[in-house]
């Protein structure tokens, strides 16, 4: 898997710094679980977060610090044997999301050629998958606000090049782009919005160019 | 403080652990009442980070980045879920590290002195509308939104302020990657 479109600076800075809210965090996450570019970003800027917790005055501790650290807990030695016996997929995090797999998801049809299934997500945003047949157009999830797609399958293109498995368009809001899918199996996306009304949209979109308004 | 954590991984050394202690958890806590927890709440959380720290060190790799960043990530996850509750399945630090992504530091230990002295000094370099911006990500945990928001500012000027810090701090650590 050859990754060529990243994560934007911003977004990668804000999610290193834990201020990438829930539903664009959790697509972040998902594409840093492939990438390595970006993981060595997010190395390099959980640095800053470093930097700025050692800069900061240091709070008065009430209690005094365990004088034996956590008897009760695993010692390290445990801990390593579990953590090698544990099976390291990429990406972990999707696997969470979706323990059955990408096959065993329920689709709901939005429009010609393009199914959806949301994900659960706290906040305001949303999550979900995105299947779009082939010629069919990935619908946008609007302007104005921030949104990530990361490709899970297929792949897609627009003007600003074409997306395989494990790119991330992480476009500005002001570009204008019409994305459509490749040839192949269906796309499938994993997308994130800042905010729900842009998903309402997101399906207005869709059945517009349907119906021919 | 990558030996401090390699001590702890290897030998249970207590003593390698409370230095950590008392070095991070004042500032944990300090960190977590920054991003909004009462004194209670914010210690609860900075024993729990240093908790978290004493069962994972072995999981920790030098060459991933500094002791302190990997502290740092633990602080933040732990921020996340406990302060914002919004984020179920962000994913904890060592399962980033785990993944091998071919990439090394020759020295280490060397490497996390002189990162620390670079993030630090790019950082104080940062005219005062970037350092803000920068400030508000790590230490408020306000989204780009939120900051243009506060700010009263267009979303793409908080971005491109948010771009241009990191694109500094990067050159400053160039050689070092």
């Amino acid at each position: 898997m050859t990754i060529t479109h990243h994560l934007d600076d911003a977004t990668l800075m804000s999610f290193a710094a834990g201020a990438l809210p829930a539903a664009l965090s959790a697509v972040a996450a998902a594409h840093v679980a492939m990438c390595p570019h970006c993981r060595s970003e997010v190395v390099a800027l959980e640095g800053v977060g470093a930097a700025l917790l050692t800069a900061l005055p240091a709070a008065r501790m009430e209690r005094a610090e365990p004088t034996t650290p956590y008897a009760a807990g695993p010692t390290p030695s445990q801990q390593r044997g579990e953590a090698s016996a544990a099976p390291m997929q990429s990406p972990t995090l999707l696997a969470r999301l979706l323990p059955l797999g990408l096959d065993a998801v329920r689709w709901r049809w939005l429009g010609l050629g393009v199914w959806h299934h949301q994900l659960p997500v706290k906040g305001n945003g949303a999550l979900g998958l995105l299947k779009v047949a082939p010629g069919r157009i990935v619908p946008e999830h609007g302007h104005g606000g921030s949104e990530l797609t990361l490709v899970l399958r297929g792949s897609f293109h627009d003007t600003t090049g074409r997306y395989r498995t494990g790119d991330v368009a992480d476009l500005d809001e002001t570009v204008e782009h019409e994305p459509v899918a490749d040839p192949g199996p269906d796309c499938v996306c994993l997308f994130a919005s800042e905010t729900p009304a842009r998903f309402r949209g997101l399906i207005a979109r869709l059945v517009q160019p349907w119906h021919g308004l | 403080m990558a030996d401090l954590l390699r001590r702890v991984a290897e030998r249970a050394d207590t003593t390698a652990f409370r230095e950590l202690y008392q070095t991070y958890g004042p500032r944990v806590k300090a960190y977590m009442m920054r991003l909004g927890a009462d004194a209670g709440t914010a210690e609860d959380l900075a024993h729990e980070t240093l908790l978290t720290v004493w069962r994972n060190a072995a999981l920790y790799r030098a060459e991933k980045g500094s002791a302190a960043s990997w502290i740092f990530a633990i602080a933040r996850n732990l921020r996340i879920d406990r302060l914002r509750r919004e984020v179920p399945w962000q994913q904890l630090p060592h399962e980033l590290f785990e993944e091998a992504s071919g990439e090394a530091l020759p020295d280490a230990a060397l490497a996390e002195k002189e990162q620390h002295a670079r993030v630090h000094t790019a950082l104080s370099g940062l005219p005062p509308e970037q350092h803000e911006v920068v400030v508000l990500s790590y230490l408020e945990g306000l989204s780009h939104g939120e900051i243009a928001q506060r700010l009263g500012l267009p979303l793409g000027t908080v971005k491109s302020r948010i771009r241009i810090a990191y694109q500094k701090i990067r050159t400053a650590l160039e050689d070092l990657r």
